[in-house]
């Protein structure tokens, strides 16, 4: 008799699953697609920040042999497009930033489009520009949109409680203005896109979207093709980060030269134009006044914004979504105001990016959370929590936290960091006290986080739909509406599945690069992917591993509650005994009397719900926390920050792929450090200074610090096998816990980002 | 019209020959001439190493290099590196210790990883990130790569692989 173990696939290392073909270049993106009779797309833009097109004359490119076509925003249907629907894909009647599109060509190839490009005559007259949006919402400000004269496209506004009554509370209150500035996602494969019609004018796009399935419903009127008749492919995608959660120009503008000419057209972005023309994390202005108790109790806080929304609106616009919950929730706070104002201007828009406007918010809320420990002499971890959330609460806001590991994060972090001894110690001697006068100063900081862990209801449905098949070889293919964009979802569904059919990984295959086959999905966002496609492949397999177990019961006269599935096979479950290789229970479905196939399928909608008017409510089927304690040096002789430890505890709810989620941990630390001391793109008067890595500093990997990662795992009631999404996590505190530390080591705070050896020897100056 | 030269060289040990123009740069003639797309194009001004092949057992940025002084050299691409008898152990432990997310910048990692590897087969982690140092990655924070190409310090290097005593 052969006795099989059972045994599990979550939470161990599984290897990622298209990991094959990209160490071997087989991996096939955007910029790799060719298609017979192809042509190459260039798009014009602006030379200009602001003002009216005067006249467009494109008939000397026209004339230029090898170009096919040449498109302005006469040839479009004249739709705008974008979270605000602000932006037609090609300008006519003025330009707004110095990215506009203006006229695009197809040509036989990249250079001839490049040279047409240049006979492209336009004659502009300029327009007084605003590129600070205090100034933006001055009564004499220029106008950006006519639609709207103030500049305000969106303000929003949530309260709980009565600040005034927290603020009689409060034995101390404190105010901070805190400055974010712009960075930009830096995804190592530039936009682009290919479009082709058929003779029956279906559409096929080759998009590097995140949402394939909104993108259809979002892009159908600005090109005017119905969404029925369009297919989405995406091939493998070179780093999303929420950079490719909305529709741009250009994709519109491929299309549209796709149509004109009857043939392909690929239009891909130099490195300059992706630094130049995709989207940033918004700006923003914050001033947070906090209150607190003697005791260390929370009272209350009062925050007003101001959003540098760009030239047009999209998703950036509406990350105060984000910003207030963890102003609201990320601690216990029982009044809570908060107003922002999105303000345009004529710098570059912004979109969405990996935290959803929580680096912003975080980076305040928890530089203020050290500083009102130090006023009521507290040290920031007891100060936090006494404050932290607890499982089981309900916020103000409305959000339940089912699971909630705040607290054990907060105190993980600490203990391995040795965090309160050395807080105590570095402040004593990093200040130049108690004799340790060197230039180098060692300072240790905290900071922790909440967001969304289980998807965000912004849409009607925040759900995933899987379609599963078995065939008679014991191979699952799974139909996943979830896109990879190479955080290893497809990896993680498999698992889910494979875990439930007792197979191998290498039985199941997973499809989900083409709208044609797959069902819906609202796509990558929100961390909702392992939680939300995980919880619909599971359910899709346990669908299926029912109706297996039901047949193997049939053919062997035993119940299915006595049957498992274990490495292929059919096995009693206590005993483990093999009874039934799995391929010839299917086979033998296949041809009986009253054949079947096996095949299921799965919509998972979350129990959120959306926010009501005044933004309440419990928006995410689970929330994710966690802490990170940074270690760091500052050169007080040169700047230079030297981030030498990062202590990272995580609430994932429970460990799915452990490689996976570290993979996410290590760069999300990456980006958020990169966010805190390196990154910067600067815009002076609506121009981009540095569109390039030699002045765009990533951080690369001789300064990437030691990373300690524990994984909290609250085992989530609704996460699929517990866990809950981590994605966006590991980037959004690590900016605070590097002022913090700052503070820590030099007794100087900063405001503003990024702590740049310039910006910070010049502080470290001013302040001595 | 640019003035073309015919310019013979090896690539993944096929001897082949191509007519550039003289201002093409080796990555174009690479992904656009040979279609070996698996050499990307990151930035084409030498900043992010995604483009990175070796020439004559040297590793280069494809973008950097005129086509033109490809002539009589030997080139690897990343698509030399997997052989008839599979993934380079390198490649095995970029894959196991997922080293690789969205995967736009593995090739040039791999290409430098592997050149790294026929240098000095005691190199300490600090040599290893100073290695790396010019190729950029947006997804993993290094550390998987690190350990990948550290992992292969210690895995049999395959025929080929060895440091050539001269």
């Amino acid at each position: 008799m052969t006795v099989i173990e059972k045994q599990t696939l979550i939470g161990k290392a599984i290897p990622k699953l298209d990991g094959p073909k990209k160490v071997t270049g087989e991996a096939r993106y955007v910029q790799d697609i060719e298609l017979p009779r192809m042509l190459f797309a260039k798009i014009l833009r602006s030379s200009r920040v602001h003002a009216r097109i005067v006249r467009i004359d494109t008939s000397a490119a026209r004339k230029l042999p090898g170009v096919h076509a040449v498109i302005t925003a006469a040839d479009t249907p004249g739709v705008p497009l974008g979270h605000g629907k602000d932006n037609p894909p090609l300008k006519s009647d003025k330009v707004r930033s110095l990215r506009d599109e203006v006229a695009a060509v197809a040509a036989e190839s990249e250079d001839i489009a490049e040279r047409a490009l240049s006979l492209i005559e336009v004659d502009y007259e300029d327009l007084p520009a605003v590129f600070d949006p205090n100034a933006a919402l001055l009564d004499d400000a220029p106008v950006i949109h006519e639609s709207h004269p103030d500049n305000i496209p969106f303000t929003y506004e949530y309260s709980q409680g009565d600040v005034g009554q927290g603020e009689r509370d409060s034995d101390v209150v404190i105010e901070d203005k805190f400055t974010l500035h712009f960075v930009t996602h830096c995804c190592m494969g530039v936009s682009g896109a290919v479009a082709q019609f058929d003779a029956d004018d279906n559409l096929t796009v080759y998009s590097q979207t995140q949402v394939p399935f909104l993108y259809k419903k979002d892009i159908a009127p600005i090109i005017d093709v119905p969404p029925e008749k369009i297919r989405v492919i995406q091939p493998s995608i070179g780093g999303g980060f929420g950079s490719k959660l909305d529709i741009y120009p250009f994709e519109p503008i491929c299309i549209l030269l796709a149509r004109a000419t009857r043939r392909p057209v690929k239009l891909t972005f130099t490195r300059e134009e992706e630094f130049l023309a995709s989207p940033t994390r918004q700006p923003v202005e914050l001033t947070l006044r906090s209150g607190v108790k003697k005791d260390g109790t929370l009272t209350f806080r009062d925050v007003a914004t101001v959003h540098d929304n760009g030239a047009y609106t999209s998703w950036g616009a509406t990350t105060p979504f984000v910003i207030m919950q963890t102003i609201s929730s990320l601690y216990r706070v029982p009044h809570c105001s908060y107003r922002t104002t999105v303000v345009y201007t004529n710098n570059p828009y912004s979109g969405s990016f990996r935290g959803f406007g929580n680096l912003q918010a975080t980076f305040a809320v928890e530089s203020h959370m050290d500083k009102l420990a130090e006023a009521v002499a507290m040290d920031p971890l007891a100060f936090r929590l006494q404050n932290a959330q607890q499982p089981g609460e309900t916020t103000p806001q409305g959000m339940v936290f089912r699971s909630c590991g705040l607290a054990e994060c907060l105190t993980t972090a600490a203990e391995r960091s040795g965090f309160v001894e050395k807080h105590a110690r570095y402040s004593r001697y990093g200040r130049g006290q108690n004799g340790q006068g060197g230039p180098v100063k060692r300072g240790v900081g905290i900071a922790s986080l909440l967001h969304v862990g289980g998807g965000a209801k912004i849409y009607r449905s925040d759900g995933c739909g899987t379609m599963l098949k078995i065939d008679d070889y014991g191979h699952v293919t799974v139909l996943t509406g979830a896109s990879e964009i190479g955080q290893g979802s497809e990896t993680v569904i498999a698992q889910f599945v494979a875990e439930e059919l007792g197979l191998p990984i290498s039985s199941i295959s997973v499809v989900n690069d083409d709208s044609e086959l797959t069902p819906w999905d609202v796509g990558v966002h929100a961390s909702r992917t392992t939680f939300i496609a995980g919880n619909s492949a599971q359910r899709a397999a346990r669908k299926a591993r029912e109706k297996l177990l039901a047949a193997a019961a049939t053919k062997l006269e035993l119940s299915a509650e006595e049957l498992d599935l274990r490495e292929g096979n059919v096995t009693r479950a206590d005993t483990g005994e093999a009874l039934l290789e799995l391929p010839r229970l299917i086979r033998s479905l296949h041809f009986a009397k009253k054949s079947e196939v096996v095949m299921t399928a799965e919509y998972y909608e979350p129990p959120s719900v959306p926010q009501d008017k005044e933004f309440k409510g419990d928006v995410s089927a689970s929330y994710a926390f966690g802490t990170q304690v940074v270690e760091l040096e500052v050169d007080t002789e040169t700047g230079v920050i030297r981030i030498v430890k990062v202590t990272a505890a995580h609430d994932v709810g429970r460990v799915i792929n452990s490689l996976g989620i570290q993979g996410q941990i290590e760069g999300g630390v990456a980006m958020g450090m990169g966010y805190a001391i390196s990154e910067h793109l600067l815009v002076d008067e609506g121009v981009i200074q540095n569109p390039c890595f030699r002045d765009y500093k990533l951080v690369t990997a001789p300064e990437m610090p030691e990373i300690d990662m524990h994984f909290i795992e609250t085992l989530d009631p609704e996460g699929p096998s517990g866990a809950k999404g981590v994605g966006e996590a590991p980037a959004i505190c690590i900016a605070a816990a590097v002022v913090n530390a700052v503070y820590n080591a030099t007794g100087t705070r900063f405001d503003s980002l990024p702590l740049t050896p310039e910006r910070v020897l010049r502080r470290l100056k001013n302040h001595a | 019209m640019s003035l073309e030269k015919e310019i013979h060289f090896r690539v993944n040990g096929n001897l082949t020959s191509v007519e550039v123009p003289v201002t093409m740069n080796a990555l174009a003639m690479i992904r656009d001439r040979l279609k070996l797309t698996g050499t990307k194009r990151g930035c084409e001004e030498g900043e992010c190493g995604s483009c990175t092949i070796l020439v004559d057992g040297v590793s280069v940025n494809a973008c950097l290099m005129f086509a033109v002084d490809c002539d009589g050299r030997d080139l690897t691409t990343i698509e030399g590196i997997r052989t008839a008898e599979g993934l380079s152990p390198l490649q095995k432990l970029f894959v196991e210790e997922w080293a690789v997310q969205c995967g736009f910048c593995t090739p040039g990692m791999v290409m430098q990883g592997t050149y790294l590897l026929s240098q000095n087969r005691e190199m300490s982690v600090e040599d290893i990130k100073r290695g790396i140092e010019g190729n950029l990655c947006r997804c993993t924070g290094y550390k998987k790569v690190i350990a990948a190409i550290a992992g292969a310090l210690h895995a049999t290097p395959r025929r080929g692989e060895e440091k050539e005593d001269s």
